[in-house]
């Protein structure tokens, strides 16, 4: 059979990005760049605001689409990232630049704490258990001195890069956009990895992924991690570009848009993940009038994404 | 030494006893079938084998190493790779990737290095690609491997499975009723390719089996089931005059 | 604490307790049936309360607002509700049946989210006061005053509770739903209409949930679009400590979480906004010590 092999071994890794999709994508990013030349402070606010969904939604991806687990308090790990920033610059005086490590860790840190106990049991038992962390870390953030109570943290420091004061609109919307092609290409990379496939061995057949010599536990685990990662690092720059946090953000309605987005444009894709981000933020803008109908109005696209379209609305061809 | 040795081996679900005392043991490079009638426990034996029952007692050995109650996917990387009877391929996934899912444990490189893109983690990658390839090659379906596995044909998914185990350089492979389902034809080929596995690759193989013809024609040494219990082991030609067999499968009179 | 604290934390942590247990049966026996966590159960709970509360005001007029109104409002928002269990389960569960597990949790998710939002919309998030004049008579135990409602309360639904029982273990439907409980292909060969059972199961579920949501409204006073949601996460957490898939493991598990958090939330060191932080610390450490429960069977996956 060594015969055949050297010449079948030849078969080429793929490239991170196809070809025919390449020239799409940069148009794409040129647009992305140029858009605060044209748009006013209000389409930049919210370009930026999309920006950060694709950040959060490319992040729960990892979790959801990739590793097929359910994870519904996905919002914690965005407030720990924020809280941590917060807390250290405000409190203790850090570098902006320094909490981020910080908040990595402690991401990681809560993601070992919830996952590893629950990751070893059935799916539906970690949705449940992660929608109950997202409160836990909500009711702790109310309650504690260090978090500012309901009320929140005040007063966040601007991040400074070789002496330039990130102040404007603008200024964030490039910071959000080097971080959301950070993410772009961080889950490029992985999804075609050797634990990228085994998070989507795992989701397709948790059962034959053991067989073949998979630790599943760890594989969940890595996954959960990884998505608590990039979420807390969102949690930083969203912190600072605020200046101002409260426990209100980062609710259950939250872990639900963002996982409507992730839904919304097809599960374990980046594309359809990307397009499902940008529309989940465009949502509140276009539902401005709605008032109390605007969840109403979430809940039923995520049910009729599920019931008529489950692979998303911009699906993979092959699937 | 034997490869495989299994002593003793009890399980039970509430009070239905599955296994009972089941001892015997497979030698290196052997070919060797497990056959019994429905519900005898075949299938279960493989679970507790390969880690996804915990057997109630007795000890499993691979090699001389005790592999009793270890997870699944130790038990793979120690050298015992298998396939499922109701056939549990990624079918979402392509015919490559699903092969190349077997060298999973054989190699190393994690999140982080893939992210850098560092030279070491490319050529891993490399590495995993040719094996899946050269296994797809190994059982006759390489020229499908970029389309999805769900889309095979029955008999080219039990090929798929049998690639996907391989590429996981088992010593030991065990096969759950890899003819079921297939015609004539296709299990001609399987006994070849079951041989070719042994003689080629020097894997021993360990197979479950409804179909007598095949498993007469392959195996050098057979142990029957029934009720969870033993009932026979030997050679074909001794297995098929014993009384007990005749009776497991015809029944009797009274 | 001194013994009236204790009498006091035991009547409390019981009709806490009693409500958890009612929801959580209704979780585990479709979970039983369907292995399917009901996330909706939480809103059926919610809506049984808001049906619950509109009979009651219509009733009112002629019945007063005492125990007869409270009775009708029960038995009519029980029906009513049971009724959308069914049409929730057919519209938006059973289409997804064979569909991989994360899309059928998704889609749970979606109709839980549905029920919440339209009770959002409807309401406008206000909080609608349930006014009943069930009086406060009752006996005194040392210094603790019991009311009889507390008392009717309790024993309501453990008499709910138990017709549950006695029917999932003594009719022919009840012995339907077990058998598909532990194989459905095998309960649809040997003829039963697994459609109808699953239909029934969550008829009653739901059943219960709304006659618990009458119940905690009547008793609280007041009825509100979020009630469901951490009564949901309660319930979960009260069929997990029982055993999820057992009916009296669920009323056990409710009453020791209502004891559990009655005790806990009167210690002095944790005040009651960390009550629900304990709660969800006992769900953790079941999961990591105990995931079958108290008196839940561990079941070997077939592989
Ligand atoms: N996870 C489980 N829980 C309960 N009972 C089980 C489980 N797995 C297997 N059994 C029971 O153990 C017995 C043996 O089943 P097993 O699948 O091992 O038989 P088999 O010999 O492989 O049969 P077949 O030839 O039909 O595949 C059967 O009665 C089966 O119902
Ligand atoms: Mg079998």
């Amino acid at each position: 059979m060594s015969d055949g092999a050297s010449t079948l071994s030849a078969a080429p890794q793929p490239p991170l990005v196809r070809r025919s999709f390449l020239l799409w994508a940069l148009a794409a990013l040129a647009c992305a760049l140029a858009l605060p030349h044209f748009a006013n402070a209000y389409v930049t606010e919210v370009a930026t605001t999309a920006l950060l969904y694709v950040v959060l939604c490319l992040g729960l991806n990892i979790v959801v689409g990739y590793a097929g687990l359910l994870d519904l308090g996905y919002a914690a790990f965005f407030a720990v990232g924020a809280y941590t920033t917060g807390i250290l610059t405000s409190e203790f005086g850090f570098n902006f630049w320094l909490t981020i490590p910080v908040a990595m860790a402690a991401a990681c840190l809560a993601g070992i704490i919830i996952g590893a106990p629950t990751l070893r049991l059935r799916s539906d038992y970690l949705a449940i258990v992660t929608l109950g962390f997202g409160e836990i870390v909500r009711i702790i953030a109310r309650n504690l001195d260090i978090t500012g109570g309901a009320s929140g943290l005040v007063g966040i420091e601007r991040p400074e890069i070789l002496g330039f004061k990130l102040m404007q609109v603008q200024h964030f919307y490039y910071a959000f956009l080097a971080l959301a092609l950070l993410a772009v290409f961080v889950c490029l990379s992985v999804e075609r990895s050797r634990m990228g496939r085994a998070w989507f061995y795992v989701r397709y057949d948790e059962d034959a992924a053991a067989g073949i010599g998979i630790n599943r536990v760890s594989a969940k685990l890595q996954a959960y991690m990884m998505g608590a990662v990039i979420a807390s690092v969102a949690g930083c720059l969203y912190a600072a570009k605020m200046t101002a946090i409260s426990p209100e953000s980062f609710t259950f309605n939250q872990s639900l848009l963002i996982l409507l987005g992730v839904v919304l444009g097809g599960m374990g894709r980046i594309p359809g993940v990307v397009l499902g981000a940008i529309l989940v933020a465009l949502l509140p803008e276009v539902l401005r009038g709605a008032g109390t109908y605007r969840p109403l109005v979430t809940a039923v696209a995520l049910l009729a994404i599920m019931l008529f379209r489950p692979n998303g609305l911009w699906p993979d061809k092959r699937g | 030494m034997a490869l495989l040795e299994v002593r003793d081996l009890r399980l039970s679900f509430g009070g239905l006893k599955v296994l009972q005392d089941i001892s015997f043991s497979v030698e290196k490079g052997a070919i060797n079938s497990l056959i019994g009638p429905n519900g005898a426990g075949k299938t279960s034996l493989f679970n507790c084998l390969t880690g996804f029952y915990k057997p109630k007692g007795g000890s499993i050995r691979l090699g001389g190493r005790p592999i009793t109650g270890l997870p699944p996917h130790r038990i793979t990387a120690l050298g015992l790779a298998r396939t499922f009877q109701n056939i549990r391929l990624f079918k979402e996934m392509s015919v490559l990737e699903n092969a190349m899912s077997g060298q999973h444990c054989r190699s190393r490189h994690g999140i982080v290095s893939a992210i850098l893109h560092l030279p070491s983690q490319r050529r891993e990658e490399d590495r995993i690609r040719a094996a899946g390839m050269r296994w797809l090659d190994f059982v006759g379906i390489a020229e499908h491997a970029h389309r999805l596995a769900g889309g095979l044909s029955y008999g080219d998914q039990r090929r798929l499975e049998l690639a996907r185990a391989l590429a996981s350089t088992p010593e030991i492979i065990l096969l759950d009723e890899p003819a079921a389902g297939l015609n004539e034809r296709e299990k001609l080929d399987l006994v070849h390719l079951i041989r070719r596995i042994r003689d080629e690759t020097g894997v021993t193989v360990l197979l479950i089996e409804h179909d007598m013809g095949l498993v007469m024609q392959v195996s050098e040494k057979i142990v029957v089931f029934d009720y969870g219990q033993k009932i026979a082991d030997g050679t074909p030609e001794a297995v098929r005059a014993d009384p007990k067999v005749i009776e497991a499968y015809l029944g009797t009179e009274d | 604490m001194t013994l009236d604290l204790v009498i006091q934390q035991l009547v409390n942590g019981l009709i806490v307790g009693s409500f958890y247990a009612l929801i959580a049966l209704g979780y585990s026996m479709v979970f039983g049936v369907i292995k399917l966590l009901n996330f909706a159960h939480g809103d059926i709970y919610m809506s049984g309360a808001f049906v619950g509360l509109i009979v009651f005001s219509f009733v009112g007029v002629w019945v007063g607002n005492g125990w007869l109104g409270v009775v009708c409002a029960l038995l009519v928002s029980m029906l009513a509700v049971g009724l959308l269990g069914v049409v929730i389960e057919r519209f938006a569960y059973r289409p997804m049946r064979n569909a991989p597990r994360l899309s059928i949790l998704i889609t749970a998710l979606g109709a839980s989210m549905v029920l919440n939002g339209s009770a959002l919309a409807l309401t406008g998030g206000r909080h609608f006061a349930f006014n009943t004049d069930l009086g406060f008579a009752g006996l005194d135990v040392s210094a603790v005053h019991i009311t009889y409602t507390q008392i009717v309360l309790v024993a309501a639904s453990i008499l709910l509770m138990a017709g549950m029982q006695a029917f999932v273990s003594r009719t022919m439907y009840g012995k339907a739903m077990r058998a598909v409980s532990i194989d459905m292909g095998a309960s649809r060969l040997m003829g039963i209409d697994v459609d109808r059972v699953i239909a029934l199961t969550f008829f009653m579920g739901s059943a219960l949930a709304a006659g618990g949501g009458v119940m905690a409204g009547a008793y609280y006073g007041s009825v509100h679009f979020f009630m469901g949601f951490i009564m949901g996460l309660k319930a979960f957490t009260a069929a997990v400590i029982g055993g999820i898939g057992s009916v009296p493991g669920a009323m056990l598990g409710g009453l020791l979480l209502g004891l559990l958090e009655a005790y806990g939330s009167s210690l002095p060191f944790v005040g009651s906004e960390w009550r629900d932080v304990f709660v969800f610390g006992a769900l953790i450490l079941f999961l990591v010590f105990k995931p079958t429960g108290l008196l839940g069977r561990s079941v070997v996956e077939r592989v």
